[in-house]
């Protein structure tokens, strides 16, 4: 299968990536060699197949809902690119 | 000093032959002088390795020392260390200096092993040739104009280097076994969920495991003693007794039965490699153990179901890095949108862009089912393979890869040849299967590897009859010409 420079605008879109224009015919060819690799999964025989979605029959394990981290709010804040008075700080949203 | 394996290293410490400071100080001086020439390690902690060491020398003397006390290793740039960057090989985190640590550091710290750096890796551990690093490829030390492998590629050039007895590493789809192969050391991917991945930068989360690196299986069983753990931060991390690993190397390898896959040995791997491994797998014969050819029927499935759930898991957990909270943010964005994109696009590099969008492209609607639904329903098929086999054999057997360490720029134009450098790792991340690949032989002057693959939490066995194959034979031994 192919992919057309269209979709790729749209899943550029989509993952919040800014690929330039000179780039897009290269990401178009490559992305396409991938899709033909993982389209031979279309031969496969999986009818009566669930999806697995863990490598190997775990139970998901769930905790008591208590609260066991200790406030670290200016160690993360201190590697922020920009805060503001506490808050991580972002460009202005609604004009 | 620096020839020592780590059981040497942790009984000549024990015996006060050396100080854990002259140990220390002995590997900094070597990757001081050495790193330039391979680029396998991205951070040197020096100082802080030479303060840890002051202090396992005081609990070495007082004769209450745990196991790794005093014996310095390094750790894979993608595990986070409380106060030094942690990169994992991205612009994206190259300022990254984590407030914790991640529980192998944890691990390691608490058994007395002293940490010398960080290693290069590729980007987000995302190739297998560690080109796709922001700080630049590293070098094979056994051929400096080829790869030393990827994504674990600095830990194994750093060992193979003698600049470390021993690294932490991480495999998602060969990322242990296949440098490990490349560099001539030992490597071992433990069953998923035996090692905490906490604090570890998640890549492909049901695919990801940590390991040990290496020169001998042995040292890899002293170093997982130490790493495997149940840790109620990892939603996955297994509730399961750790075995001593070192207990059983002894053991003989006498009626082990050992399953060679067909697909294993078909079109694509090179006759030297091939030769090495049925010669290797011949000597375990020898010794008693029984080979037995079985078949993995949905083995070439393997590549095509992982490059849809790879990178749609990547595509997914990638997406905490948007400049907000913490790691790169672009200059002078003009909206949160343009913030979004440029910091992302500026940050990523193309290896990982690529995966993202193939990852995206996966799960958005109207091609999840054809993708995603029908990866998951084939890794079923390649789970069934293995359990089918393991009702016959103990151990399974073959190539860690199709041939030798590849020069630069080899794959670089066409991402599924890359892909295919892990033909036979794959499968058995996900089945969730432990792997290992020790050193077996050498074609055109460089390493080969042996895989040894296990049923779920059999990794004792694994470490035995690879100890036992080392002591029979001198691969893991021989050094590159340099060292």
């Amino acid at each position: 299968m192919t992919i057309e420079r269209k979709e790729i605008e749209k899943l550029a879109t989509l993952s919040r990536l800014a690929i330039d224009e000179k780039t897009i015919t290269d990401v178009t060819g490559r992305l396409s060699s991938v899709l033909a690799l993982v389209d031979q999964l279309q031969n496969a025989d999986t009818e009566s197949l669930q999806e697995v979605s863990r490598p190997f029959h775990i139970s998901q394990r769930l905790r008591n809902d208590e609260v066991k981290e200790t406030d670290q709010r200016d160690a993360f804040q201190a590697i922020a690119p920009q805060t503001h008075n506490g808050l991580f700080s972002v460009p202005k949203m609604i004009e | 000093m620096h020839n020592y394996t780590i059981a040497e290293l942790v009984k000549g410490l024990q015996n006060k032959e050396f100080s854990s400071v002259e140990l220390t100080q002995h590997f900094l001086d070597r990757i001081c002088q050495l790193n330039d020439d391979y680029n396998a390690i991205i951070t040197i902690t020096g100082e802080q390795a030479l303060t840890a060491a002051a202090l396992a020398d005081k609990r070495l003397a007082s004769g209450d020392a745990p196991a790794m006390c005093g014996v310095p290793i390094l750790h894979k740039d993608i595990f986070c260390t409380d106060s030094v960057r942690t990169s994992c090989g991205s612009k994206m985190l190259d300022s990254f200096i984590p407030p914790y640590n991640a529980t192998v550091v944890e691990n390691f710290a608490r058994d007395g092993a002293i940490m010398l750096g960080k290693t290069n890796m590729d980007e987000f551990a995302m190739g297998s040739s560690n080109e796709t690093s922001f700080y630049g490829p590293v070098k094979n030390p056994w051929a400096t104009d080829c790869v030393p492998g990827g994504s674990s590629g600095g830990s194994a050039a750093a060992i193979a280097a003698r600049l470390a007895p021993g690294a932490t590493a991480t495999d998602t789809g060969g990322s242990i076994r296949q440098p490990a192969a490349l560099c001539g050391i030992s490597g071992l991917k433990p069953t998923y969920g035996r090692v905490s991945r906490w604090g570890m930068i998640a890549f492909a989360s049901s695919l990801d495991q940590a390991g040990p690196m290496a020169r001998t299986a042995e040292d890899c069983a002293i170093m997982l003693n130490c790493m495997a753990s149940f840790d109620e931060k990892d939603s996955t991390s297994v509730e399961q007794t750790v075995p001593d690993y070192t207990a059983s190397l002894g053991n003989s390898v006498n009626g082990v039965k050992i399953g060679i896959p067909k697909e294993y040995f078909s079109e694509g791997l090179h006759p030297g490699t091939e030769l090495a491994v049925r010669k290797a797998m011949a000597q375990l014969e020898a010794q008693g153990a029984e080979l037995i050819e079985i078949s993995l029927p949905s083995s070439d499935l393997s590549v095509p179901a992982y490059y849809v759930i790879a990178p749609a898991e990547a595509s997914a957990n990638l997406s905490r890095f948007d400049g907000v909270k913490y790691g790169y943010r672009c200059e002078n964005p003009k909206d949160l949108q343009d913030m979004y994109c440029r910091s992302r696009s500026e940050g990523f590099g193309e290896e990982v862009q690529r995966r993202i969008l193939i990852g995206t492209y996966c799960l958005s609607a109207g091609y999840y089912d054809a993708y995603y639904g029908k990866a998951q329903k084939v890794r079923q098929l390649i789970q069934q393979d293995f359990s089918e086999a393991f009702k016959s054999v103990d151990l399974i057997m073959g190539p860690t890869c199709p041939s030798p360490a590849f020069k630069f720029g080899a794959k670089g134009d066409d991402p599924v040849a890359m892909y295919l450098e892990d033909i036979y790792t794959i499968a058995t991340n996900l089945a969730g299967l432990p792997g290992m690949s020790v050193p077996c032989g050498m074609v055109e002057n460089k390493p080969v590897g042996l895989q040894i693959i296990g049923n779920y939490f059999d990794e004792a066995r694994m470490l035995n009859v690879a100890h036992q194959f080392q002591q029979i034979t001198d691969w893991h031994h021989q050094a590159p010409e340099a060292m």
